[in-house]
């Protein structure tokens, strides 16, 4: 197959990007996409040029490295995968194919499609966790976890953290990613004692870090590689106003004595 | 290039006395303690943010250390323990069906047909359980039965369920528990981590590891770190084989520069072929993708029984199929352990029976399990599997049996550790994939998680605190000349790539070096093979270093510079690799020689002349290493040809 990319070069975060066109000939069709890329990156540096810079790793949709506009689509055009599941055989062959990297004012562009998504560690930070340190668990089956929650929970923590809603999002909005945790750990009995404190906390930071509003257009679920669902912003808004509606101000001195 | 220090002529495990059983738990009090007004005082730093690493370096921190992370992904999270799919074993016996902790070490000892040490994997067995307790307190979303009690299921080279999953999420959902705690320690400002940042040197002051040399990825910037210990989480070398199921990045760097200042590597040639992976289908291929070992629950292996048959698969009758790891292993089938299952595959591709373009292949078929269990209970187990499956081939597990082959997925061999995960230099600790341990000469599904975890978690927070107790280090000036020499070998070594502007690229020497090890190292050596590719290698080596293609500059992120630096390391990396394959004239486990098979082909191991670990000094360029043997003593296990039949 015979493809021309269009793709946003960009030097680093300062320096103004540009779309560069590459002819990317005979690209066999079972490759996937980024194997396309490593094809044009290899023609390039038998060239001296510099290769294009792009985030991937596991090449198998689990590790949320890799993360590109396809001709405007986060991740392109195949439902439930992400960038290295796509395939070549998805496009037609002789099309233009344009790449750019995560759009954002939260994910600032390091190097051409390789953007900073620190963002996302620092709502985890701010309370995605369950505080149990290490040792004082009780035995695994002491705590039922009805199956359905349990399965429900797993469909919300598939969540890879590649940051697709955002950049599909005109909003900018990361309030799929933080409601895909707070579904999480609010499902479990395991997260009930810190549910409200993590919610204000994890909501608060995502405002910290300029992502937009969410007004429910839904094209976060539609992007999402593992087909997070919308749903789980819902859960986060009642949670919300109920941990406002419900907030006391913390007190010290609980161990005294 | 500062010559290393001179190895000890021995290795100590350092295993405690006393009956197997009670050795850990008499360890644990004979262990000096850190008090906690002491633990802030003490600096760690943790290389890599995996399962062994962010375990590691988020209990530490809740201990009271401080602790500096370091991780070349954009996020701790990203780490390749991510990708594990199938579970995590453990010595619950909540299904009844008799499992103890004894079954699992003996079983785990067995499978790494006897190449493993006794008391590691008795303790790692007695830890299981305690992993599972604290998983689930974190919200980890294992599997559960209808009443709410945690679900089970059986792997390889196991004859009880005792495998936890989260689909086939196991290894995401369990390092997301270890991340999370560990973004707790860091919002707390508790850990101080440091992403886009690849260790490139280890800091071996007066003797002993007190830090490292990194390299950011963003500005590059060569700077140094500093502490009181390094705990080294950065994996295993599976990537010397360039086709892999490990992530693209997956290296072995931080390992073998640690090496080349002193670390005994141990078992370089054990490494693991998983024989569930899509197979290879062209020369653009950038990684193999892993197929559960749990389809082999459900799902039956069988190539054509006469060779050259071309009919699909639905076209030929039961009786020209051949079930052959039914057939040659009735006790255990198609669950026999991944080192077997995967040269009983190659075996019959030999044969020329295997299937698919390529004749590389064998059927992985669900059919009967369909009809039995109904589309909808396969969906239930392995949904996902299957979606990955038909993403990749085109192909619909539902009705077409997958087509599967063995491909190189673990790496049993690492850095020498004793007892307490500590390497041959005093204060440098091991932990996770990345040291050489529990799992002999092979290890068995759902293990790698339960040892990663096992380490980071339970067995090095108490093993550190030892080591810190009863050690007197002075402070490291990270100005002083010792530092500031290695941070500019580090920085010329950098420069020297950039230089060679020749006109092959990084991966095109990969590809090289992969073919040679695939065929040479790979699920079957031979004497004249591993000579052969002991001559081959150093030339591949002469070659990169002449006429590597690294475009672009040091001061910026380039990949292309990352990967060359890591490739550089593989070349050296492989000649180790095959040299220890050439010593060891026995098969084990992942290890076979073909000089050495019983009558009915299966590893014959020669325990007389090779039951131990062989433990690898760097002796200096240019200079064949120097072999070290840590003994095997078996005092509780009986040492028994392996038997799966």
């Amino acid at each position: 197959m015979n493809f021309t990319l269009r793709v946003w070069r960009q030097a680093g975060p300062g320096s103004p990007g540009r779309f560069v066109e590459y002819p990317a000939p005979d690209i066999s069709p079972d490759a996937s996409f980024l194997e396309m890329l490593d094809v044009v990156n290899e023609r390039l540096m038998v060239q001296g040029q510099e290769p294009i810079a792009f985030s991937h790793d596991c090449r198998e949709g689990i590790c949320g490295s890799c993360a590109m506009m396809i001709d405007g689509m986060a991740h392109g055009p195949v439902p439930g995968a992400a960038t290295c599941q796509v395939h070549m055989r998805s496009f037609t062959t002789g099309s233009r194919v344009t790449i750019e990297p995560w759009r954002s004012v939260a994910f600032p562009v390091i190097k051409d499609l390789v953007t900073d998504r620190a963002a996302l560690d620092r709502i985890i930070q701010a309370g995605g966790f369950i505080t149990a340190p290490t040792g004082g668990a009780r035995d695994a089956n002491e705590i039922l976890v009805a199956k359905d929650a349990a399965d429900s929970a797993m469909d919300a923590a598939a969540c890879i953290g590649c940051g697709a809603c955002v950049a599909a999002c005109p909003n900018g909005s990361a309030s799929l990613f933080t409601a895909a945790k707070l579904t999480h750990l609010g499902l479990l009995p395991q997260g009930q004692p810190e549910r409200s404190r993590r919610t204000l906390g994890m909501v608060a930071q995502m405002d910290r870090e300029h992502f937009g509003h969410c007004t429910l257009f839904g094209e976060c679920q539609e992007a999402c590689p593992k087909q997070i669902s919308i749903d789980t912003i819902a859960r986060m808004n009642r949670d919300y106003l109920h941990a406002v509606v419900t907030a006391r101000p913390e007190r010290g001195g609980g161990g005294t004595g | 290039m500062i010559a290393p220090p001179a190895g000890p002529s021995s290795v100590n495990a350092r295993v405690p006395a006393g009956p197997l059983e009670t050795k850990w738990e008499r360890h644990k009090f004979d262990m000096k303690l850190v008090s906690p007004a002491n633990k802030r005082k003490y600096t760690i730093i943790v290389v890599g943010t995996g399962l062994a690493g962010a375990s590691a370096a988020a209990t530490l921190s809740e201990l009271g250390y401080r602790v500096i992370g370091i991780t070349y992904h954009d996020s701790p999270r990203r780490a390749h323990s991510i990708a594990a799919q199938g579970g995590i074993n453990a010595a619950k016996n909540y299904p009844n069906d008799g499992d103890s902790v004894f079954r699992l070490f003996y079983d785990t000892i067995k499978g790494g047909d006897f190449r493993a040490r006794e008391a590691n994997v008795h303790r790692l067995a007695e830890v299981s359980v305690n992993i599972i307790d604290q998983c689930v307190a974190q919200g980890v979303p294992f599997a559960r039965e209808y009443g709410g009690l945690l679900a089970n299921r059986s792997f390889g080279g196991a004859q009880v369920s005792r495998t936890f999953y989260a689909r086939g999420q196991t290894g995401q959902q369990l390092l997301l528990g270890a991340y999370q705690a560990l973004e707790r320690q860091i919002g707390r400002g508790a850990v101080d981590m440091h992403p886009h940042t690849e260790m490139l040197d280890l800091l071996v002051v007066d003797g002993r590891a007190r830090g490292i040399v990194a390299r950011d990825l963003i500005t590059g910037e060569v700077r140094s770190f500093v502490g009181d210990a390094v705990v080294l989480a950065t994996g295993g070398y599976g990537n010397v084989f360039y086709l892999s199921t490990n992530a693209r990045n997956s290296n072995a760097t931080a390992i073998w520069r640690a090496h080349k200042r002193g670390a005994a590597f141990a078992n370089p040639c054990f490494t693991q072929i998983h024989p569930t992976c899509i197979p290879v289908s062209g020369d653009y291929q950038s990684k193999l993708t892993l197929m559960s070992e749990s389809l082999r629950n459900d799902g039956r292996v069988w190539v054509p029984a006469r060779g050259g048959d071309s009919r699909t698969p639905g076209d030929i009758p039961e009786a020209e199929r051949d079930y052959f790891l039914e057939r040659k292993y009735p006790s255990f089938g198609n669950l026999a352990p991944r080192d077997i299952a995967s040269r009983a595959a190659k075996q019959v591709c030999d044969e020329g029976r295997g299937v698919g373009p390529t004749g590389l292949g064998v059927y992985l078929d669900f059919r009967d399990a369909i009809q039995r269990l109904g589309a909808d209970t396969i969906a239930d187990r392995y949904g996902n599997l299957f979606e990955m499956y038909q993403r990749i081939t085109d192909e619909d597990p539902y009705r077409v049996p997958m087509r599967i082959y063995p491909a190189v997925h673990y790496t049993m061999g690492g850095l020498w550790v004793d007892y307490n995960l500590m390497s041959t230099i005093p204060g440098l600790h091991v932990v996770g994939e990345a040291n050489f341990s529990d799992h002999g000469a092979n290890r068995l599904g759902a293990s790698a998680l339960m040892q990663g975890l096992a380490d980071g978690y339970f067995i090095l927070p108490y093993t550190i605190g030892d080591y810190l107790a009863s050690s007197r280090l002075a402070k490291v000036d990270p100005a002083g000349p010792e530092v500031r020499a290695i941070e500019a070998e580090v920085a010329q070594r950098t420069q020297r790539l950039l230089e060679i502007n020749g006109r092959r690229t990084v991966d095109a020497f990969h590809r090289q070096l992969g073919r040679i090890v695939w065929e040479k190292c790979g699920m079957a050596r031979n004497d004249a093979g591993l000579r052969e590719a002991l001559a081959e290698i150093p030339q591949v080596r002469a070659e990169f270093w002449e006429n590597v293609a690294v475009p672009g500059t040091g001061e910026s992120l380039n990949q292309a510079l990352e990967k060359a630096g890591r490739v550089a390391d593989f070349l050296e990396l492989a000649e180790l690799m095959c040299l220890d394959a050439l010593h060891r004239t026995e098969s084990c486990g992942g290890h076979f020689r073909e000089e050495s098979q019983t009558a009915d082909g299966e590893a014959l191991r020669d325990d007389e002349h090779f039951a131990y670990a062989a433990a690898w000094q760097y002796a200096g360029e240019g200079k064949p290493p120097v072999l070290v043997k840590e003994p095997l003593a078996f005092e509780t296990v009986h040492l028994s040809q392996r038997s799966y039949k």
